[in-house]
């Protein structure tokens, strides 16, 4: 018996920790594309901000590997599969087999049609360590002083946080009329919107990048408006997809992501898959999708580590969930939260000179959180999203300053204080 | 594997809990000298929640799937495989706080001394018994074990 | 009103050095008189709130808390205490009777501490009860004065004589009679479980039953008093015996007031009184002006308990204690209780508790020598309350004739309580004397029944090491023998009375 996973992000590594959990003997084989294995993704732009050092970057270290007794191959990207044979077809033109399969290949950058873009130098996506290692270099080789970031998402303000801290004068460009406008509500993100223009960031927004100028090396960059800047360094950072293209003609049914059901079985027998290349149940709207965060792909990763060794597990499914500190301002963004009263949900805020809350709710239950600022015990608030608590005997009390289970029914609190909290996994 | 059980039926409200939490995290049973010089305190790793007769300490429930150790991008929350209780490597934190916001107790706190970090009560496996468990004057704190 | 007159009678003194400004003791104290000045940073106490019941003291982690009696250290009177002083002024303020809780606190009441127990020299030997087998077990109720045996054969005897129901005693010592109501259901649920440990035990007072305690049903007394507050058949039923309440030490001749607030919810279900009417216990039995009376009441029980559980009469020793006993045991209860001048309650007025009643070594020695006398003692067993406090105690009052005894005030200090004397406030912050919500949770009844607990071990222990070493192995063996005892500073009468010798005096 051989289990293989491609991919070692989190989905792939927390399967690996539930296969050894139960199977100790059988084969794993860890097979990635990356240089670097074990390392954690969202931590590439605090490294690049000197905010965590290489050492610290591996949020899985090669003891763990070791210890779990995982065979790896590095720098071997999966270009097809068969399914009825078994077997991965890698780039380097290696074939490897396979008994139960697990799909974790994550996202990749989208990009989308700037002209100009080919055979320049100085034009980045930012989503592995590799990218940060070139743009690092970059930085230091030309020494660069101000930088475009297309794309006002978090890993775009991430990316120019880093930027920031590097000394670079920092333009944020975003389609949309306002940064964050997946995750955030207006409010919040005119909230971190000053705040990164207070430390010097400029946001331009409802704009894009339309032309790249410059010779073997970006110079200059043109908006759609017609504006043009200078600039030597263009990160994007508009979005990421699923990771599935080498699947087109595996058979196994992807619509945006790779479809699974709850045990994480794709559409062929023996093959898995878990993480952001994958889509599924969104708990509030009960949509299938693709919720491309970090605990969703622990959690799918888990289970489907589980079900490989045959021990039964199912994922209920998720919600979409961030938290992020930008230019000193923690915020924390749970469920959907961008939905308005004029739809059948109920809206209730709180705001003062240091604090922004919101709650969303739908039928007394909690669909969505924003805090920003005071984001303590903003667990509380996920919790309840998750358990689908009806809040109505204690509606009042979620905004106030000291909200917490004491307002909570007690046969809940009683639940959660003495007993063994359970929330995601049945 | 440890857990502190929460009894808010016997919790007098007193918060000799956080003090001694404080002390434990100093690192000294001398409450005076710590209190008079010890010039930056740290917050207590648990809260007292209060509402009229309603009250209680809460602090990490030491999850047998804990959301905060999925949560972490960081590697900085860990199960210590010694105690079974859930810790925090305060330098490999780097602050993105997905462990604040995905605890359902709500009791992951945030800190900032000189390097932004998560704090959690980690049942004081280096002390022994909890300071909050040994001070707590009825027993509305206490140690059990759970699971296998 | 003007500003009163009364100092206060403790004082906190906060050592500042030590004050950590936790506010543990801010947060505490039922009365307020802990607060903090966040301008000055700084804790004060306001002294006059203060009653002395050493809670914060307790609670404080860095013992930067001393609670100190106020001396009032007015001119030297051998007549004029300050407490006789204060009283005056209080009265002269108020125009009340003054109330307050607990047992007398005067010292010419207590003779326990001037009678000494003998040991083995020499012509007899002592016991070693960590070798030797050694009896504190005992039975209360009635002992029949002969058995008829019916002899099948040689082999076969058959006990042909209905023995009286017993109440077995693992230790001679039950927790007193105290309501739900005078004290939180925290408290004596701490007593139950005690007593379920012990294999002894506890007296629901005239409360009523709380549904919490009618698992403890087996080491329960349960109490019939003039206020007949949640008695039904099923009560009386609960329990392992009844004890018929005609009066207690604190208060005897005077009935009790639970004032309407008290009666919440749950006290309105266990006393069977609507929520917030007085709950009045009348001075006498409104059905009981006699002996003859009392031995319809008895009966009447009995008969609602078919004769299956012993049925006790409790009455405060007062002057004709004896003749009265002796009236108790013929009309048939089958335990006698007497509760002595020091016996404690949760609310009394002053003059009553200090100045009404004898001291109960006095009536243990009196009943048990007229019941002996009228040859009826082996008809009724004599449990005597009011004033033990120590293992010595118990001791000495079965020397003198009893045959078990009942502590109250010892039990709730074992608890908890520091004899504030306040019980009648409702604001108890051991969580003893209370029946508010945030108060009585303080007293955790897991705790509370260890250490109640925790004190009757070290009793027995210490119980059977006194006997021991007067070469007894058995504590009925003790009942009634007053040769044990000696007397230090007593005069002849008192002495004859007691039934002992003087120290010095030999067989």
């Amino acid at each position: 018996m051989r289990y293989v996973i491609v991919g070692s992000g989190p989905a792939g590594l927390s399967a690996i920790e539930s296969i050894r959990e139960v199977d100790r003997d059988n084969e794993v084989l860890l097979v990635t594309a990356e240089k670097y294995v074990g390392y954690s993704k969202p931590l590439i732009t605090y490294l690049l901000g000197k905010m965590t050092e290489k050492s610290k970057m591996f949020y899985r270290t090669e003891e763990f590997l070791k210890e779990n007794d995982v065979s790896i191959l590095p720098e071997t990207k999966i270009t097809g599969l068969a399914t009825e044979d078994k077997l991965l077809f890698a780039e380097n033109g290696e074939k490897i087999e396979y008994d139960k399969l697990l799909i974790a290949t994550g996202g990749r950058p989208f990009i989308s049609e700037i002209e100009g873009l080919k055979g320049q130098d100085g034009i980045f996506t930012f989503t592995t360590w590799e990218d940060e290692e070139k743009v690092e270099n970059y930085i230091k080789e030309n020494k660069i002083e101000d930088a475009i970031v297309l794309g006002g998402g978090l890993i775009g303000l991430k990316t120019t946080e880093a930027l920031m801290k590097l000394g670079l004068k920092v333009t944020i460009i975003e389609l949309s009329d306002r940064i964050l406008s997946v995750t955030f509500d207006r409010k919040a993100s005119e909230i971190i919107t000053r705040a990164l223009k207070k430390e010097g960031c400029e946001v331009i927004t409802g704009d894009t990048v339309v032309r790249v100028k410059g010779k073997k090396r970006i110079s200059k960059i043109t908006l759609k408006s017609g504006k043009e800047i200078n600039t030597q360094l263009l990160i994007i950072a508009i979005g990421v997809k699923p990771n599935v293209e080498f699947l087109e003609d595996s058979g196994i049914d992807i619509n945006r992501g790779i479809v699974v059901n709850e045990k994480m079985e794709t559409s062929v027998n023996d093959v898995y898959a878990a993480g952001d290349c994958t889509e599924f149940l969104d708990l509030i709207d009960g949509q299938r999708k693709t919720i491309a965060i970090w605990p969703v792909a622990v959690s799918q990763g888990k289970v489907a580590g589980y079900n490989m060794v045959g021990k039964d597990s199912k994922y209920p499914g998720g919600i979409p969930m961030n938290s992020v500190e930008l230019a000193g301002v923690p915020t924390v963004s749970v469920g959907h939260t961008n939905l308005i009263e004029e739809n059948g949900f109920e809206v209730l805020t709180f705001e003062n000179k240091d604090t922004y809350k919101k709650i969303v709710l739908k039928d007394n239950k909690i669909v969505g959180a924003i805090l920003v600022n005071n984001i303590d015990r903003a667990g509380i608030y996920t919790g309840l999203i998750l358990q689908r608590i009806d809040v109505s005997s204690f509606k009042n009390k979620l905004l106030d300053e000291n909200f917490g289970f004491v307002y909570l029914p007690r046969e809940f609190r009683k639940m959660m204080l003495e007993g063994d909290v359970k929330v995601w996994l049945e | 594997m440890k857990r502190i059980l929460v009894r808010e039926e016997y919790c007098i409200g007193c918060k000799l809990c956080e003090i001694n939490c404080v002390a434990a995290q100093v690192g000294s049973s001398n409450l005076i000298k710590i209190y008079r010089y010890v010039p930056e305190l740290p917050e207590p790793n648990l809260i007292v929640e209060e509402d009229e007769y309603t009250t209680f300490a809460i602090q990490c429930r030491n999850c047998d799937d804990p959301m905060c150790l999925k949560a972490c991008i960081t590697g900085a929350m860990h199960r210590d495989s010694f105690t079974g209780a859930i810790r925090v490597d305060k330098e490999r934190c780097v602050g993105c706080w997905m462990c604040v916001m995905a605890c359902p107790i709500g009791v992951i706190k945030r800190t900032n001394d000189g390097k932004k970090a998560a704090s959690k009560c980690e049942l004081c496996v280096d002390r022994g018994t909890p300071a909050c468990v040994e001070n707590c004057p009825n027993e509305a704190l206490v140690l059990i074990e759970v699971g296998e | 009103m003007a500003k009163t007159r009364t100092p206060p009678e403790f004082i906190l003194e906060r050592d500042d050095y030590k004050c950590i400004r936790c506010l543990v003791c801010v947060r505490v104290c039922s009365y307020g008189a802990n607060f903090y000045d966040e301008k000055e940073n700084r804790v004060y106490t306001e002294n006059s709130k203060c009653v002395g019941c050493h809670f914060c003291e307790a609670v404080c982690p860095t013992e930067a808390i001393t609670v100190k009696r106020n001396k009032f250290d007015i001119k030297p009177s051998a007549h004029w205490t300050s407490e006789e002083l204060f009283d005056v002024i209080k009265q002269a303020e108020t125009g009340g009777i003054l109330l307050t809780s607990m047992g007398n606190d005067k010292p010419q009441f207590n003779y326990f501490d001037r009678l000494v127990l003998n040991a083995s020299q020499v012509t007899n030997p002592s016991i070693d009860p960590l070798r030797e087998p050694m009896e504190i077990r005992t039975y209360l109720g009635k002992k029949d004065a002969y058995l008829e045996i019916f002899e099948e054969n040689e082999s076969q005897v058959i006990l042909k004589t209905e023995v009286s129901q017993q109440l077995k005693l693992e230790i001679p010592v039950m927790f007193s009679a105290m309501s739900y109501g005078s004290i939180s259901l925290n408290a004596i649920k701490s007593l139950a479980r005690a007593a379920e440990t012990m294999g002894t035990f506890f007296n629901t007072g005239e409360g009523g039953l709380h549904k919490d305690l009618k698992r403890f049903g087996k080491n329960m007394i349960v109490q019939c008093a003039s206020g007949r507050f949640g008695v039904d058949i099923d009560y009386l039923n609960s329990g392992a015996a009844v004890e018929i309440k005609i009066g207690q030490g604190a208060k005897p001749g005077i009935g009790g007031h639970l004032p309407g607030e008290k009666v919440t919810e749950a006290i309105s279900e266990t006393r069977m009184i609507p929520v917030g009417t007085d709950a009045i216990s009348p001075a006498p039995h409104h059905d009981i002006y006699s002996i003859e009376d009392l031995r319809q009441l008895i009966f009447a029980i009995k008969e609602a308990t078919r004769y299956k559980k012993p049925v006790g009469v409790k009455i405060a020793a007062v002057h004709n204690v004896a003749a009265i006993a002796s009236g108790i045991v013929r009309a048939g209860a089958d335990f006698v209780t007497i509760d002595g001048i020091r016996g404690g309650t949760g609310a009394t007025p002053k003059i009553t508790r200090d100045h009404v009643g004898i001291p109960i070594e006095f009536a243990i020695a009196v009943v048990d020598q007229r019941l002996r006398e009228e040859g009826i003692r082996h008809m009724a067993s004599v449990v005597v309350a009011g004033g033990i406090r120590k293992s010595a105690d118990v001791v000495k009052a079965i020397a003198l004739g009893a045959d078990a005894v009942y502590i109250g005030t010892t039990a709730l200090v074992s608890l908890g309580c520091h004899l504030c004397q306040r019980c009648y406030l409702g604001k108890c912050n051991w969580g003893i004397a209370t029946q508010d919500p945030k108060l009585v949770k303080r007293l955790n009844p897991e705790i509370g029944a260890r250490r109640a607990s925790n004190l009757l071990k070290a009793w027995t222990l210490e119980i059977k090491e006194i006997l021991g070493g007067m070469g007894i192995n058995a504590i009925e063996s003790l009942r009634g023998n007053r040769e044990v005892l000696r007397g230090v500073g007593l005069n002849e009468r008192e002495l004859q009375i007691l039934g002992i010798k003087a120290a010095g005096e030999a067989w």
